[in-house]
């Protein structure tokens, strides 16, 4: 019974796992035969200034958006875990951005912070004129900003059902004591979350590494190179350039950087259950 | 008793009405609560700019205020939208996104089910291991050798070439999520209908599947929710305008309308709505469902 999965999951998952690797030591423009390149991918790749500009937009990104989506996160799911109708209301409002494709809220914000024709423009205030996506410093604010308004209602809802897990007791014994509200979260909410905040944390950072459409759609990775991150940096040299065997050098990278992550994570966390929900 | 709590010891009343205690302590969430109602606003602005502008004409959007309802509502920025070829782009994601998630969830059903119910063989465990290895790594970085695979089957352009690796990168996560309920079912219920004569197959259907139908939902909609906004298997994969899913043809209609800005965002509603939709109807299920896979 588990032969048909096993079969799909070999052919279109470990197999390319393993052509990501014989790829990068080969050449191929896409098209034309595949020839054998030796050491040659990696060591051009390896050498390219592009590399580690692009290494350090990921984990630019990956940083701040972790940053700035698990303290919100946190505090609105604790908020959330209030069991009055208005917050259940609230979550169900909260939830409307992860409908959306990327490319979908890409496109609508390019719409929306356009300098010409966007929303400050049609407001006539100058703060929200400016060239939101054209400076190199400002694009990758916006994309966190993107990010999170994409994804906190999901990690809000994994810590709603953590801090409904904690018990109540803690609390009244806290309250007892004389611990204000501020305290308890961070003397009981927070340290009772610890595995939560590692699963959430882990599916921040692993999915960041596979934040494509988004940036593809709204900066193609520009101002410049200012958001190439590896992904962008995998399908531009892969599919723009034809240069099929440095993508590969990079996608071996990507997955190597994922897996690494994922352990490190894991270790923290010391447990067996939390570590496997990751990775989504 | 009655007359004891009211009149004296903390600890005794605190004991009795705990929950009720506790819901008073999350309703002074000061602090939360002014995030809460903060973050409604940062979701629900882009939204409702989204829907406004789509109705408006673009010497109105250049006019107006850009929160103001539309002074002459028009549909015709959604005339054009359905007019680009719209609902065959439509027809092609409702192909793709049912043709992965039926057998997707169907053959990942069946792997959880062998894999828990043969709990001890090596060789399940194994396979269990290697799905579970798949849940740590980005798939999309695979991309290349998939684009490549395709080629030598002679799929690349087709609807089949986006179904085929969706559902492989639907089983790890499918797996683990049904695995977790199908490990919930009692033991004792398996074990009367073998007595009965039961097979394995039957059991599976007439005993785990009834009883694991809200994950199967679950796990459903979220794979389906995955592949309906995917983008980056059609972007690859495909290359005919006649091929192409609601995600790719936004782009592709931003890229020919930048300039057209409530035509762009009819679009998007157009795409977005048949989700909303299904996500009214079903939300008990989605919500419900996704942290539970993610908080066991």
């Amino acid at each position: 019974m588990v032969l048909p999965a096993l079969l799909l999951f070999v052919l279109f998952g470990v197999i390319p796992l393993i052509g990501v690797l014989v790829l990068s030591f080969t050449q191929w423009d896409g098209l034309g035969a595949i020839h054998a390149a030796g050491l040659s991918n990696w060591k051009s790749v390896l050498s390219d200034s592009q590399l580690p500009h692009s290494i350090l937009v990921t984990f630019e990104i990956m940083i701040l958006s972790w940053a700035v989506q698990t303290p919100m996160s946190l505090l609105l799911g604790t908020f959330l875990a209030g069991r009055q109708r208005y917050r259940a209301f609230l979550a169900v409002l909260y939830f409307i951005p992860l409908l959306l494709s990327s490319t979908a809220i890409a496109i609508t914000y390019k719409a929306l912070l356009d300098p010409n024709f966007g929303l400050g423009a049609g407001l006539k205030i100058g703060f929200l004129t400016q060239d939101w996506l054209g400076r190199s410093d400002l694009a990758i604010g916006v994309l966190i900003f993107i990010v999170s308004w994409q994804f906190i209602p999901f990690h809000s809802l994994i810590y709603q059902g953590g801090v409904r897990a904690i018990p109540t007791t803690m609390y009244e014994a806290a309250s007892i004591d004389g611990a204000g509200r501020i305290r308890q979260f961070f003397s009981i909410t927070v340290p009772q979350l610890k595995y939560t905040i590692i699963t959430s944390s882990t599916l921040m950072v692993v999915g960041s590494l596979t934040f494509f459409d988004l940036i593809f759609v709204l900066t193609a990775g520009g101002p410049g190179d200012a958001t190439r991150v590896l992904a962008l940096d995998m399908y531009k040299r892969g599919f723009m350039s034809n240069q099929m065997g440095p993508a590969s050098v990079i996608a071996a990278l990507i997955v190597l950087l994922g897996l690494a992550l994922a352990l490190i994570l894991r270790r923290l966390g010391g447990s067996t259950t939390a570590s496997q929900q990751e990775g989504a | 008793m009655a007359v004891a709590t009211t009149s004296s010891g903390t600890t005794t009343r605190a004991r009795r009405s705990g929950p009720v205690r506790a819901h008073k302590l999350l309703q002074l969430n000061w602090f939360g609560g002014l995030a809460g109602w903060i973050w409604l606003a940062i979701v629900l602005i882009p939204l409702y700019w989204i829907v406004v502008t789509s109705f408006k004409d673009q010497s109105a959007y250049f006019s107006q205020n850009p929160f103001a309802l539309p002074s002459a509502p028009t549909t015709n920025n959604y005339k054009l939208v359905i007019e680009s070829d719209f609902p065959r782009y439509f027809l092609n994601s409702v192909i793709v996104t049912v043709g992965t998630i039926i057998p997707a969830v169907a053959i990942s059903f069946m792997a959880a089910y062998a894999i828990i119910r043969g709990a001890g063989s090596r060789f399940l465990a194994g396979v269990n291991g290697l799905f579970l290895m798949g849940l740590a790594i980005p798939l999309q970085a695979t991309i290349i050798p998939v684009y490549l695979l395709i080629i030598r089957m002679h799929l690349y352009d087709s609807l089949l070439a986006l179904i085929l690796p969706s559902v492989a990168f639907a089983i790890p996560l499918s797996v683990l999520v049904l695995a977790n309920f199908i490990r919930d079912v009692p033991k004792e219920l398996f074990e009367s209908m073998r007595v009965d004569g039961a097979t394995e197959w039957g059991m599976m259907r007439k005993l785990a599947l009834p009883l694991t139908r809200p994950a199967l939902v679950t796990v459903s909609i979220y794979n389906g929710l995955g592949v309906w906004n995917g983008f980056i298997l059609p972007l690859i994969l495909t290359q005919s305008p006649d091929k192409r899913t609601l995600p790719l043809a936004l782009w592709s209609f931003q890229g020919q309308y930048s300039v057209n800005v409530p035509a762009v965002l009819a679009s998007v509603v157009l795409t977005t709505l048949p989700i909303v939709i299904l996500y009214a109807v079903s939300r008990r299920q989605l919500l419900g469902g996704l942290t539970a896979g993610f908080s066991r």
